[in-house]
């Protein structure tokens, strides 16, 4: 508070009302519906869309961290992601289809959140979980089963909904599996070793199609199943005119934000638990930590099991979105991406993970590829730019200086995690609770479930 | 039956024997001290009984328990807490954070009941920030409850760390070096917090300090360790008279108590 208050003190005069009283109420729903109604308005893949599309996003987590009552942010998330997004992806498929990809990898960075950013352990195989999950159901759901045993044939495609709880099981054990033999190793070491396992999970993907065909090996698995649609004679129903593709898009869509949602839910609480504290003390200084009674490896475990069961969840997700995995899709590079939209957003922020997560796949799926067509045409027309530069080769080039100007100039992140009086907001309320419940004990007592 | 008896200890780095064979008993309900040149063993002696060494010979019993050997948390959740010479906070997390940490054996929250919100974890999380309230409040620090830990001045991080120490309900408490860096009126001020900790609390005390006022002024017995061996023990008439340790000190500090 005293610290560092006179250097933010503009920033914050400008932010305070606007994330709380009655004005931050009406500045929500004015910036909602004006990203709405841009949104809507500009249905074509352009630039402009894109930053619009980011803005309209961020309009969520800004929400997310206003201090509104919780009905005001649901009423909000309702209409932004579940009507006005849906809808604009009617208008404009691909970016319904950007929504969902980005919704997945922000759950992956949530979850190596809790890994990286929590608990301060540096994971650089965190794609081995969702590989874990993806090639769970793409092995299941496929003939690449009675490769393994003929009499068995591919699961029912509603077994998707419990492959779900598989995969976050699944994503588990083997988040514990690597915990158990690197969590005694620190710093760089267990850098070196979760990258190892990283890609030794890909290889072994790679190279398991001899003597047993189970992953297909480097051609990958295709033809992964999709759930049955639900509810579709409803929609259909009601109007919308839709093959089975556009509903399969509205359909996960859907569901990953269901995911997002849950995680988001599953990583606030847990930050503000002891289970939090204890690993953020870790991460701070793992003696002092110990000397607090808290038991390091068990603690790095949770950290691990929890992160990577996320991963396995979304790995169920994707693979049945995608209908096709392969072994690259689970490459070093994919670790590093999720890596750098945890460390872009902000590490141990829960706003600043999805931010980061949105903003990266943005820049992968979105602008930078159109920035490269951009400065291709740009050149046709003759501008001074040489032949032999490629702008389309590039893109990973200005995705790294992204990263490293941002590094210099913003090391904590865009949305670090911030110190919240909110948690004593909480607690206030908690309090009365607490008297409330010394006042009425006898039923207190009865209603305690 | 004593609190705390550690006996025989020895500690090997590498050719340097940091300490040894050391014997030491802590009766429940005192404050004693245990002093000693720059470099004698004070610290890693600390260091074996909470765990953060294994000793290479002897035993460490507490409360009634053979600890040798167990791992730090363990003797930690088991009751004994300590603070560090080089003050060793959280330092990116609140004051109240802090105390909160050093709560973690004593809160049950489930990982279940955490996700899921539930009426004991809400009830057990605000009777967790009452208690760190009032041992924020013990020592003196209630008003810094939300500033970081990194951000507050030196006196008032050795106050967190003995709070954080206390919010672990421990039986016995370890200070190392708890005035190193004040003046003269914060030390005062430490001194009374540290009596204060026996006997508004109950809490047994050991004391590594350098200040030879504040040792001699609240001790009832006092260990002298040079070079890794025990050289005196006694009360504190008996440690300012002992010929050894005025040598070892070469007349400084305890020397001028002796004459
Ligand atoms: N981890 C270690 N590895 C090697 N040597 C060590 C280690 N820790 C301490 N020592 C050595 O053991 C001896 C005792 O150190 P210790 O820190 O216990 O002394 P001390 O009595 O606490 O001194 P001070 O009053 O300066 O704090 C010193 O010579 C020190 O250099
Ligand atoms: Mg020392």
């Amino acid at each position: 508070m005293t610290t560092g208050a006179s250097s933010q003190s503009l920033w914050q005069r400008v932010t305070a009302p606007l994330s709380s009283g009655p004005t931050a109420y009406a500045f929500l729903a004015f910036y909602v519906l004006i990203c709405s109604f841009l949104l809507l308005t500009n249905p074509r893949t352009e630039l402009s869309t894109d930053i619009v599309f980011v803005l309209f996003m961020l309009s969520m987590l800004v929400a997310y961290r206003a201090r509104v009552a919780t009905w005001f942010k649901v009423v909000l998330g309702v209409i932004a992601l579940g009507i006005v997004l849906p809808y604009f992806g009617t208008l404009n498929p691909f970016y319904i289809d950007v929504a969902t990809q980005a919704g997945i990898f922000t759950a992956l960075a949530l979850g190596l959140n809790v890994v990286v950013g929590f608990a301060g352990l540096l994971d650089l195989g965190y794609v081995a979980f969702f590989a874990v999950g993806a090639y769970a159901w793409g092995i299941f759901s496929t003939t690449q089963i009675s490769n393994i045993n003929p009499a068995w044939g591919p699961v029912d495609p509603v077994m998707f909904y419990p492959f779900l709880i598989i995969g976050l099981i699944l994503g588990l054990i083997t988040g514990v599996l690597l915990g158990l033999p690197v969590l005694r190793l620190r710093g760089d070491y267990l850098a070196i070793v979760t990258l190892g396992f990283g890609e030794v999970i890909r290889v072994v993907a790679n190279n398991l199609d001899r003597p047993i065909n189970i992953t297909n090996g480097s051609q990958g698995i295709r033809d992964i199943e999709r759930p049955p649609l639900v509810l579709v004679d409803l929609v259909r129903n009601l109007g919308v005119v839709a093959d089975d593709n556009r509903l399969y898009q509205l359909f996960f869509y859907y569901l990953v934000l269901i995911i997002v949602l849950l995680t988001v839910i599953v990583v606030a609480r847990l930050k503000n638990s002891r289970i939090g504290r204890a690993w953020e003390a870790i991460r701070e200084d793992e003696v002092a930590a110990v000397a607090q009674g808290i038991p390091r490896v068990r603690m790095k475990l949770l950290a691990f099991a929890i992160g990577a069961s996320f991963a396995g969840v979304m790995g169920v997700v994707f693979a049945s979105k995608q209908l096709f995995i392969n072994p690259p899709t689970f490459d070093l590079l994919r670790s590093i991406n999720i890596l750098a939209m945890v460390i872009l957003g902000g590490m141990g922020s829960i706003p600043g993970a999805m931010l980061g997560a949105i903003i990266v796949t943005m820049l992968d799926l979105q602008i930078l590829p159109r920035l490269a067509s951009v400065l291709r045409e740009a050149q046709a027309a003759g501008a001074p730019i040489p032949r032999q530069f490629d702008p389309t080769q590039y893109q990973r080039l200005f995705f790294g200086l992204l990263l490293v100007i941002m590094m210099i100039f913003r090391p904590e992140g865009l949305w670090p995690d911030e110190r919240r009086r909110e948690e004593q907001h909480e607690v206030e309320i908690t309090d009365e609770e607490l008297e409330a419940d010394k006042l009425t004990k006898p039923t207190g007592a009865e209603t305690g479930r | 039956m004593a609190l705390l008896e550690a006996t025989n200890i020895t500690k090997v780095f590498g050719g340097l024997v940091a300490v040894n064979d050391v014997t030491f008993t802590v009766e429940p309900g005192s404050i004693v001290s245990v002093i000693g040149p720059n470099g004698a063993g004070k610290t890693t002696f600390f260091n074996v009984l909470t765990g953060i060494y294994k000793p290479e010979k002897g035993r460490v019993i507490f409360a009634g328990q053979d600890i040798t050997g167990w791992r730090s948390d363990q003797i930690a959740a088991l009751g004994m807490r300590r603070t560090f010479q080089n003050i060793r906070l959280f330092g990116n997390m609140t004051v109240l954070e802090n105390v909160l940490v050093g709560m973690h054996v004593h809160l049950q929250a489930s990982i279940w009941g955490i996700i899921s919100r539930g009426r004991n974890m809400l009830r057990e999380e605000a009777k967790a920030r009452n208690k760190a309230m009032e041992l924020l409040n013990f020592v003196g620090i209630a008003d810094k409850r939300d500033e970081l830990a990194k951000n507050l001045p030196y006196g008032d991080q050795r106050r967190l760390e003995i709070a954080r120490a206390l919010a672990g309900e421990p039986k016995l408490i370890l200070l190392d070096e708890p005035t190193a860096g004040m003046n003269p009126h914060e030390t005062a001020e430490a001194t009374q917090l540290i009596r204060r900790l026996r006997d508004d609390r109950g809490i047994t005390v050991i004391l590594i300090e350098h200040d030879m006022r504040l040792v001699m002024s609240i001790s009832e017995r006092i260990s002298v360790l040079d070079y890794g061996s025990k050289i005196a023990e006694g009360d504190v008439q008996a440690i300012r008279t002992n010929p050894r340790v005025i040598e070892a000190y070469l007349g400084k500090g305890a020397a001028d108590y002796a004459a």
